[in-house]
């Protein structure tokens, strides 16, 4: 067993077509809010656990550090992510370059999705937006999104 | 991932879009994306070296400049050759009357301790079957294994979900076993190849698979080239 041979597995899976890319000029990065978003099904342990097909999101908090994957797929490396969150949510990593001015500031307020989805009109249509309205209620302006 | 990015976009915030598989996230096409030929799971590439990740930060943000849709491949891989796996002592065999699996699986329970004070629960038992009762669940994945239908085997939830809690249990395990930060895929080689309770949860998949369970019951309980 190989990264290679997991990878193949899903290489070929049809994804969603954009007829049109949407593109938005952001602010210069030294005053942007910056958000992590990430399909690791991460939540806090006191949050709900991700359901099978759970097409919503969950709010990660930059002020605490007991993120929990709730991923369905076993088809990925967790060991990395259970020794250092920042392989997956650098959010230790976005503090510093916040510290020493890169980015403006870091977003309070982070979100989770569930990677493993076959039908992403859920997302497309309902969570994606409502999410994307959450982060710009709170003022960010450039979203970095990790997979997983 | 590449999909939210389309919509975030849309709605008015500036995405980059990290990606380790090149298909999905070339043919998706979000508005600015940084192929990564990194291991599944570890998007950043190294957990414990934040130098590394600042690299690889710096080349994200750094597509903010371009003045329309990019698509840019990280400058370095991290292969994974199919070849390491954790070298973990396991256990010496304590209760001569119990399943090896469940001997073994009580045997880890301090190292299992060991590294969740060290590193916290992040991937450990607990999904639906904490610590405590993870020998329970070896116990029903060795019913099924023997030959008992898998839902007369007391499994105590949705296979996959549980067999998920005995690989991270496993897994966490092995990081209060080991000294150093595994490779990717390192931890679950050792739990599928060289463990009992990884052999248990692999044979009683087997089992659903030979009894025609339906297929999305028994597959998801190991990683798909299983």
């Amino acid at each position: 067993m190989a990264d290679e041979q997991v990878k193949a597995m899903t290489a070929d899976i049809e994804t969603p077509v954009f007829e049109r890319t949407a593109f938005t000029r952001p602010k210069p990065l030294r005053e942007a809010t910056v958000a992590i978003v990430t399909s690791a099904s991460l939540h806090h342990p006191d949050d709900d656990d991700f359901a099978p097909g759970d097409t919503g999101y969950r709010v990660l908090s930059a002020a605490r550090r007991d993120y929990v994957m709730g991923h369905w797929s076993p088809n990925f490396d967790t060991t990395g992510f259970a020794v250092d969150i920042n392989t997956v949510f650098p959010i230790d990593r976005l503090d510093e370059l916040a510290a020493r001015g890169v980015i403006g500031s870091v977003a309070t307020e982070h979100l989770a999705y569930a990677g493993n989805q076959f039908d992403l009109s859920a997302v497309r249509l309902d969570s994606g937006p409502a999410g994307a309205k959450q982060l710009l209620a709170q003022g960010v302006d450039v979203v970095l999104l990790t997979p997983v | 991932m590449s999909t939210l990015a389309h919509v975030f976009e849309a709605e008015g915030l500036a995405t980059i879009a990290l990606g380790s598989q090149r298909n999905q996230i070339a043919n998706t096409a979000p508005p600015r994306g940084l192929w990564c030929d990194f291991p599944l799971g570890r998007p950043l590439g190294r957990p414990g070296d934040a130098e590394f990740q600042h690299r690889v930060l710096a080349d994200a943000f750094a597509l903010l400049d371009a003045g329309g849709p990019v698509f840019e491949t990280f400058e370095e891989s991290i292969e994974d050759d199919g070849t390491e796996i954790m070298a973990c002592p396991l256990p010496p065999r304590h209760d001569p009357d119990a399943h090896p699996a469940v001997d073994e699986a009580r045997g880890l329970r301090p190292a299992y301790d060991r590294a969740v004070a060290r590193y916290g629960n992040r991937v450990g038992a607990g999904r639906v079957v904490d610590a405590d009762h993870i020998v329970e669940a070896i116990e029903a994945f060795v019913r099924v294994a023997d030959g008992t239908h898998w839902k007369e085997a007391a499994i105590p939830g949705i296979p996959a979900r549980v067999a998920q809690d005995v690989r991270g249990y496993y897994e966490t395990a092995a990081l209060g076993l080991a000294d150093h930060v595994p490779g990717a895929w390192a931890g679950t080689r050792w739990f599928f190849d060289h463990t009992e309770g990884g052999n248990t949860v692999l044979a009683a998949r087997e089992a659903m698979r030979v009894a025609e369970v339906k297929h999305a019951v028994w597959f998801y309980m190991a990683p798909g080239d299983r």
